[in-house]
C-alpha cells in the first residue's frame, strides 16, 4: 500500500476535453449570474472609458486647442467642458474597474469554496481502494496545484480575456475610424508579432518540459535524501550523495536558464516590437500629415491606441497558457468528483435499544449498552457480535487472491486471533468485516445478517478498530480520545484513558488532557499513541472490537500492565486480534494461522501447540534457545 | 538577509551586472522614442519636411530595435544569472543538510527541510530574476520618464509632483495594510491543506469510526476561513489599484488642460503634448511594477528567512580535530560516566551516568521499556549524537578522536526507522560497500535471511525498489537493511530493534548467522523480545535512562525484577 508521499510536480498536461470542462465550470457560476452580469458591465465600462478617453484627445487637440493657437483671448470653456467629460468618463471607468474586480472576488472565492467542499465531501465517500491506488501527494495536488490554477483562471484569466477582447475590438474599431491606412500598418505589424510569438512558443515547450523534468528529478532526490538523511549518515554516504546531487543540480541549472530565457524574452520582444510599430506609425502618420490626409489630433490619439493595442494581445497570449493548464487542473478535479462513491445498499441500521417490559427489545435514544439491528420493517434483533465467514475469497486487483476460501466464525464474546507472516491476509480479513473492501465470493454473516444488508455507517459503528498506524488528529488529547464517540463526557474520557493505562502519561503532559497534539501526534512516542488509540476505541464502546497490531509498539512489560484494562475492554465483546507477538494472542478462544490467504491451522493455544504445526514452530522458534 | 545570500551570486556576478546594465540601456533608449515622435509632429509636419520625417522615423525604428536587442540580452543574462544563483544556493543548502548531525535534523522536520530546499529556493530564484531586471527597470523607468517629461515641459511636469506623492501613499497603504492580510491568508491556506493531508493519512480511522461528517464540518470551517481571509486581503487590493490608476487619469486630464493652455500661449507644441501623454503611461506602469515588486519582496522575505535558518544552523558534530591516521583497531566499546540530553539541558538528561565496558567480539543485548533510552545509548557509539558529558570510547580512543568516516565505517548501525532508496536492491546493498563482490552481497543477504525472497523476485538483485518498483514488506525491508549493514564488514554492528517485523523463526536464523559468521564482530542487539537477546553474552537492562542491571539471562532472571517481568509478560501461557 502506498505510504504518504510528497507531491510530485506534475508535467505539462493539456485538457482532454477543454470545451466540456469549460462548460462544467460555467455551471459553478450559476449562482453568481447577476453578479457576473455586473462584472461584465464593469469590464465594458472600464475598457470603454479607456478607449473613449484616448479618442477624446482628437477633438481636444483639433477643436479646442489648435484653433486658438496664438489667439490673445482664447475661449477655454470648450476645452474645460471637454476635459470635464473626459474626467467623467474616466471616473466611470474607474468605477467599473472597481466593481468588476470587487465582484470577481466574490465569484472566485465562492466558486473555490464550493469546489473545495465538494472535493472534500466526495473524498470522504470514496472507497479505501481509491486511496490505495494513489499517493497522498497526488490527491493533495488536487487541493493545491489544481485549485490554484483554477483560482488564477477565474480571478485573472477570464476577466482579462474578456477585457482584452473588448479592448482589442474597441481599439480596432476606433483605429479604423481614425485612419484606415495606419490601421493597416498596425495589422501587418500585429501579424509579425504573432508569428514571432508562435515561433518562440513552438521552440520553448521543449525547454519547459526539460526544466519540468529536471525540477521533478531534483525535488524527488531532495525528498528522498532528506528523508533518508540519517541512513546516509550512518553509511557515510554524504560525499556520494552530494556528488549525485551536483550533477542533477547542474542539469537543472542549464535547463532552467534555457527555459526561463525563453519565458522572459517574450516581454521585451513584445514591448519593443510595439515600439517599432509606434515608430512606423509615427513616421507614416507624419507623411500622411504632410499630405494633409491626417490631422495632428487624430495622429495623437492613434499613437496612443498603437501603444494600447499590443498590450491586450500580449495578455491574451500569456493567459492562454494559464487557462489551458487551469482547464487541465479542472479536469483532474472533476475526475475526482466523478469517482464512484462507496456503494451502500444496506438498509439495516444499528440503534440503541433497551429491554421492554414484555421482555422484548424497544428502540431508544440514549445509550444503554444494548444495541439492536433495525430492519426496514422496524423489527429489532439484538446485536450480539456473531460473525461468520462462509467460503470467502477476495482479491484486491481481481487477479491475485489475497484470501482463498476462508471460513471462520466468532461467537458472541469470543476472542479470535489471526497469526501469520506479513502479507498472509490478516489485515485483509478485518478490512472485509468492516467493508473497506467488498468480497468477490462467499459471504460474511453478522448476527445472521449478510453484512451487505447492513448500512456501512451502522456496520462500522458497531466495530471498534485500533490500527497499527495510530493516526491522531491535530487537537487536544481529550478531543483525540473523544473521536471515538463525540458525545462522550469528560469523565468517560478519563475512564477510557485509565482503562488503556494512558491516564498516567497524559496527566504528566504539560497541559494534561488539554495538551495539543501536533503533526500526527509526533510529540508522543509510538507506544503512547497506541495507548491513546486504545482509549479512543474504549470510549467508542462498540459491540465488536478489531485490534490490528494494536499493541505492537508497546513493550511487553507495559502491555502486561495494561492487560487488566484490555481484558475489561474485551469483556463481553467479540474481539478480532491481529498480532505478531504470540504472547498477545495466547489467551484467545481461537487462533487462526494464515498462510498465503488460507487458514492452515485453527484452534486455541493448547490445541495448536498439540498439533505441532506451523503455530508450534513459530511459538517454539521464539524459545528455541531455552 | 541580502548579505547572507550575496555570496551565492559567485560566478554569476558579471552576468547579473550585465543584466542590470542592459536593462538600464533598454530604458534609456526606450524613453527617447516618444521624444523623437514629438519632432515628427512639431518639425516634420509643421514644415512639411518628408525627408526629416523619414529620417526621424528610421531613427525611432533603429532605437526600438536596439532596445529590443538590449531587452533580450537582459532577459538572457538575468535567466542565466538567476538559474546559477539558485544552483549555488540549492547546492550549498543540500551539502549543509548532509553535514547536519542527527540533532540538527531533529530541530527541523524533514518536511520543512524539503520545502526550504525546493519551494523556498524557487521563490528566491524568481525574486533574484526580478531583482536584476524589474527592480532595476521600474524605478529607473520612473526616473527616466520623469526626466523626459521635464525636458519637454517643466511646467507640465509639475503635475507629477502632485501625483507621485499620492501614488506613493496608495502604494504605502497597500504595502502596510495588505501584506499582513495576505500573510494571514497564506497561513490559513496552509492550515487547510494540513487538515486535508491529515484526513488523507487517517482515512481508515475516519471511516472506521464513521466520522466523515465530523471531518466535513472541520474542513468546511477551515475552507470558509480561507475564503473570508482571501476576501479580506483582496478587497484592499482591488481598492488600491483602481485608485492609483485614477490618479494617473486625473494627471492626463490636468496635463491636457495645462498643455492646451501652453500650446495656445505658444509655449508648447502639440507633438510635445502627445509624447508627454505617452510618458504618463510609462510612469503609471512603472508605479504598478513597484507595487508588485513590494508584494514579491514580502513573499520572498519569508522564504529567505527560512533559508537563512538552515544556513545559520551549525552542524553540531564535526571531526575537524580528529586524527586522520587513526583507525578503529578492534570492536571494544567503553562508556565512561556518560550522560546525554537531547535538549542539551543537563537538568533534564535522557541518559544518566552510564558506565559500561564491552569487549571486542562480545554480543550484547539491550532490553528496556519504551522511552528507557536504549536507542539513545547506542547512537552515541557511531557519534550520531555527542555525549553531553563523559566519554564514549571505541577501541580505546574517544569517538571524537576518529574521523567520522573512519568511525562510522567501522560501526555499522541498522536504524529503527530505516529506509531503502529508489534504485535496485543491489544499488541499495552497495551502500554498505561500493566495491562489494557478488559473493559478498549474497553472503550478507544469506546471513540476513534476505536471499530467499530476493531471489524469488523475477529480477533478483536487480529488482527496482521504491516508486514504480516492487514494494517490499516491512520484514523484508528490515532484512535488506541488515544485509546492507553487514556488507560493510564492520568491527561493531548495532541492530536497533531491527527485526521487529520479522517473524520469530527468521529472527532466530539471522541471530544464528550473525553469531557464526561474525564471531569477531562486536554485536549489539536492541530488542523488545526477550528471545532476541537471551542468548547474548550479556544483557543490559535499561530503565528510564539508567542501566538497571547487566548480566546473562540466567543471572538477570534471578536478580532483575524488570527483566523477569518482561520475560513473564512474553512467557505467560506456556505450558
Amino acid at each position: 500500500m502506498p505510504g504518504p508521499k510528497h507531491g510530485k510536480t506534475q508535467g505539462f498536461a493539456k485538457p482532454k476535453d477543454a470545451k466540456g470542462t469549460f462548460r462544467r465550470i460555467l455551471g459553478y457560476f450559476k449562482p453568481y449570474r447577476w453578479q457576473l452580469i455586473a462584472v461584465f458591465i464593469g469590464i465594458v465600462l472600464s475598457s470603454g472609458a479607456n478607449i473613449a478617453g484616448t479618442y477624446m484627445l482628437k477633438p481636444i487637440i483639433n477643436v479646442y486647442i489648435l484653433p486658438w493657437v496664438g489667439s490673445e483671448k482664447p475661449d477655454l470653456t470648450g476645452l474645460v467642458g471637454q476635459l470635464a467629460i473626459m474626467a467623467a468618463v474616466y471616473t466611470l471607468g474607474i468605477f467599473g474597474t472597481f466593481i468588476f474586480n470587487r465582484l470577481m472576488i466574490n465569484v472566485s472565492t465562492g466558486t473555490l469554496l464550493k469546489l473545495r467542499l465538494e472535493m472534500f465531501t466526495k473524498m470522504q465517500t470514496l472507497p479505501i481502494s481509491y486511496f490505495d491506488k494513489r499517493t497522498h501527494g497526488e490527491i493533495m495536488s488536487r487541493y493545491t496545484n489544481d485549485t490554484d490554477a483554477m483560482r488564477e483562471m477565474i480571478s485573472n484569466g477570464l476577466p482579462s480575456f474578456i477585457s482584452s477582447g473588448i479592448r482589442i475590438i474597441g481599439v480596432f474599431i476606433m483605429m479604423i475610424v481614425l485612419n484606415p491606412i495606419l490601421t493597416a500598418i498596425c495589422i501587418v505589424m500585429l501579424v509579425l508579432m504573432s508569428l514571432v510569438t508562435k515561433l518562440i512558443a513552438k521552440n520553448s515547450s521543449r525547454f519547459f518540459k526539460a526544466r519540468q523534468e529536471s525540477v521533478g528529478k531534483v525535488n524527488g532526490y531532495i525528498e528522498e535524501m532528506i528523508e533518508g538523511q540519517k541512513v546516509v549518515k550512518v553509511f557515510c554516504h554524504e560525499q556520494a550523495v552530494n556528488a549525485r546531487f551536483d550533477e542533477l543540480n547542474e542539469e537543472l541549472r542549464r535547463n532552467t536558464a534555457a527555459a526561463s530565457t525563453l519565458g522572459s524574452i517574450m516581454g521585451p520582444i513584445m514591448n519593443n516590437l510595439s515600439h517599432v510599430t509606434y515608430a512606423i506609425v509615427a513616421a507614416s502618420g507624419g507623411l500622411l500629415g504632410v499630405a494633409g490626409i491626417i490631422d495632428i489630433g487624430t495622429l495623437g490619439a492613434f499613437l496612443q491606441y498603437t501603444r494600447s493595442f499590443s498590450m491586450p494581445i500580449a495578455e491574451i497570449s500569456q493567459q492562454a497558457n494559464n487557462v489551458l493548464s487551469a482547464l487541465a487542473g479542472a479536469e483532474r478535479i472533476f475526475a475526482l468528483l466523478d469517482e464512484p462513491s462507496e456503494t451502500d445498499e444496506g438498509k439495516i441500521t444499528m440503534v440503541n435499544a433497551r429491554i421492554a417490559e414484555d421482555g422484548g427489545l424497544e428502540e431508544c435514544a440514549e445509550r444503554t449498552g444494548i444495541w439492536a439491528w433495525k430492519r426496514p420493517d422496524g423489527s429489532l434483533t439484538r446485536v450480539r457480535g456473531d460473525v461468520r465467514f462462509n467460503h470467502v475469497t477476495f482479491s484486491y486487483d481481481g487477479e491475485v487472491d489475497v484470501l482463498n476460501d476462508v471460513s471462520l466464525y466468532a461467537k458472541p464474546g469470543q476472542k479470535i486471533a489471526f497469526v501469520g507472516s506479513t502479507g498472509a491476509g490478516k489485515t485483509t480479513i478485518t478490512n472485509l468485516i468492516n467493508r473497506f473492501y467488498d468480497i468477490q465470493q462467499g459471504e460474511i454473516i453478522y448476527d445472521g445478517i449478510p453484512i451487505k444488508e447492513i448500512s456501512k455507517a451502522s456496520l462500522r459503528r458497531s466495530l471498534g478498530m485500533v490500527l497499527q498506524d495510530t493516526h491522531l488528529f491535530t487537537g487536544t488529547v481529550r478531543e483525540n480520545i473523544r473521536y471515538g464517540r463525540l458525545d462522550a463526557t469528560d469523565e468517560e474520557i478519563v475512564a477510557a484513558a485509565k482503562l488503556a493505562n494512558a491516564h498516567y502519561f497524559i496527566s504528566h503532559l504539560p497541559e494534561g488532557y488539554d495538551t495539543v497534539l501536533t503533526a500526527d501526534g509526533a510529540n508522543l512516542s509510538q507506544g503512547q499513541r497506541q495507548l491513546l488509540a486504545i482509549a479512543r476505541a474504549a470510549v467508542a464502546d462498540p459491540p465488536v472490537l478489531i485490534l490490528d497490531e494494536a499493541t505492537s509498539s508497546i513493550d511487553t512489560r507495559t502491555e502486561a500492565h495494561i492487560e487488566r484494562g484490555m481484558d475489561s475492554l474485551m469483556k463481553d465483546r467479540t474481539v478480532f486480534v491481529i498480532a505478531h507477538r504470540l504472547s498477545t494472542v495466547r489467551n484467545s478462544n481461537a487462533i487462526m494461522v494464515l498462510e498465503h490467504g488460507r487458514i492452515i491451522e485453527r484452534g486455541d493455544h493448547d490445541d495448536l501447540i498439540r498439533q505441532h504445526g506451523k503455530y508450534y514452530q513459530l511459538y517454539m522458534g521464539m524459545f528455541e534457545l531455552s | 538577509m541580502i548579505r547572507k545570500l550575496f555570496p551565492y551570486t559567485k560566478g554569476y556576478r558579471l552576468k547579473s551586472l550585465l543584466a542590470a546594465l542592459t536593462i538600464v540601456g533598454e530604458v534609456v533608449v526606450e524613453v527617447n522614442i516618444p521624444f523623437l515622435m514629438a519632432d515628427i509632429v512639431n518639425i516634420g509636419i509643421a514644415n512639411r519636411d518628408t525627408g526629416f520625417i523619414l529620417q526621424r522615423g528610421l531613427m525611432m525604428i533603429l532605437m526600438a530595435l536596439l532596445s529590443l536587442g538590449l531587452g533580450m540580452l537582459s532577459a538572457r543574462f538575468a535567466s542565466v544569472a538567476s538559474a546559477g544563483f539558485a544552483k549555488n544556493l540549492r547546492g550549498d543548502l543540500f551539502e549543509r543538510v548532509q553535514a547536519f548531525s542527527f540533532a540538527n535534523v531533529d530541530r527541523f522536520s524533514t518536511a520543512s527541510l524539503i520545502t526550504r530546499l525546493t519551494t523556498d529556493v524557487n521563490t528566491i530564484q524568481n525574486t533574484y530574476m526580478s531583482a536584476v531586471r524589474t527592480f532595476i527597470r521600474a524605478p529607473f523607468m520612473l526616473v527616466a520618464a520623469t526626466i523626459m517629461a521635464v525636458r519637454i515641459s517643466a511646467d507640465l511636469a509639475v503635475v507629477f509632483l502632485f501625483a507621485l506623492p499620492f501614488m506613493a501613499v496608495f502604494v504605502g497603504i497597500f504595502a502596510v495594510k495588505t501584506f499582513p492580510r495576505f500573510k494571514a491568508m497564506l497561513s490559513k491556506i496552509d492550515a487547510m491543506n494540513a487538515s486535508v493531508q491529515e484526513n488523507l493519512t487517517a482515512m481508515r480511522v475516519v471511516k472506521a469510526y464513521v466520522r466523515e461528517e465530523h471531518e466535513d464540518e472541520k474542513f468546511t470551517f477551515s475552507a470558509k476561513e480561507v475564503r473570508d481571509y482571501q476576501i479580506k486581503a483582496e478587497k484592499l487590493l482591488v481598492t488600491a489599484m483602481p485608485l492609483a490608476q485614477y490618479v494617473v487619469y486625473i494627471c492626463m486630464v490636468a496635463v491636457c488642460y495645462m498643455g492646451g493652455v501652453h500650446i495656445i500661449g505658444g509655449k508648447l507644441l502639440s507633438g510635445d503634448l502627445i509624447s508627454f501623454i505617452s510618458y504618463i503611461g510609462q510612469v503609471l506602469s512603472a508605479v504598478m511594477m513597484v507595487a508588485m515588486m513590494m508584494v514579491m519582496l514580502v513573499m520572498s522575505k519569508a522564504s529567505a528567512s527560512r533559508i537563512a535558518e538552515v544556513l545559520d544552523e551549525k552542524p553540531s558534530i564535526n571531526d575537524d580535530e580528529a586524527d586522520a591516521e587513526l583507525n578503529v583497531n578492534d570492536g571494544s566499546i567503553e562508556f565512561d560516566d556518560v550522560s546525554f540530553s537531547y535538549s542539551g539541558d543537563e537538568g533534564n538528561p535522557n541518559l544518566e551516568h552510564i558506565s559500561l565496558r564491552i569487549a571486542s567480539g562480545e554480543t550484547i543485548g539491550i532490553i528496556g521499556g519504551t522511552g528507557s533510552a536504549k536507542s539513545t545509548l547506542v547512537q552515541l557509539i557511531p557519534r550520531l549524537y555527542d555525549a553531553t558529558s563523559g566519554s564514549v570510547r571505541v577501541a580505546g580512543h574517544d569517538v571524537r578522536e576518529y574521523k567520522l568516516d573512519t568511525l562510522r565505517r567501522s560501526v555499522s548501525m541498522v536504524l529503527q526507522k530505516n529506509v531503502l532508496f529508489s534504485g535496485t536492491i543491489r544499488d541499495n546493498l552497495k551502500w554498505g560497500d561500493e566495491n562489494a563482490s557478488e559473493e559478498e552481497i549474497e553472503a550478507a543477504c544469506s546471513a540476513a535471511a534476505a536471499d530467499g525472497f530476493v531471489k524469488s523476485f523475477p529480477d533478483g538483485y536487480d529488482t527496482e525498489l521504491g516508486q514504480g518498483g516492487v514494494n517490499v514488506s516491512g520484514g523484508q525491508k528490515q532484512r535488506l537493511c541488515i544485509a546492507r549493514a553487514l556488507i560493510s564488514k564492520p568491527r561493531i554492528i548495532i541492530l536497533d530493534d531491527s527485526t521487529s517485523a520479522v517473524d520469530t523463526a527468521t529472527d532466530a536464523a539471522i541471530r544464528k548467522a550473525l553469531r557464526e559468521e561474525l564471531s569477531s564482530t562486536t554485536t549489539i542487539i536492541i530488542a523488545q523480545r526477550i528471545s532476541s537477546v537471551m542468548d547474548a553474552d550479556r544483557i543490559v537492562v535499561m530503565d528510564e535512562g539508567r542501566i538497571s542491571d547487566i548480566g546473562t539471562h540466567e543471572e538477570l532472571m534471578q536478580r532483575s525484577e524488570i527483566y523477569r517481568e518482561v520475560y513473564i509478560s512474553q512467557q505467560k501461557g506456556v505450558a
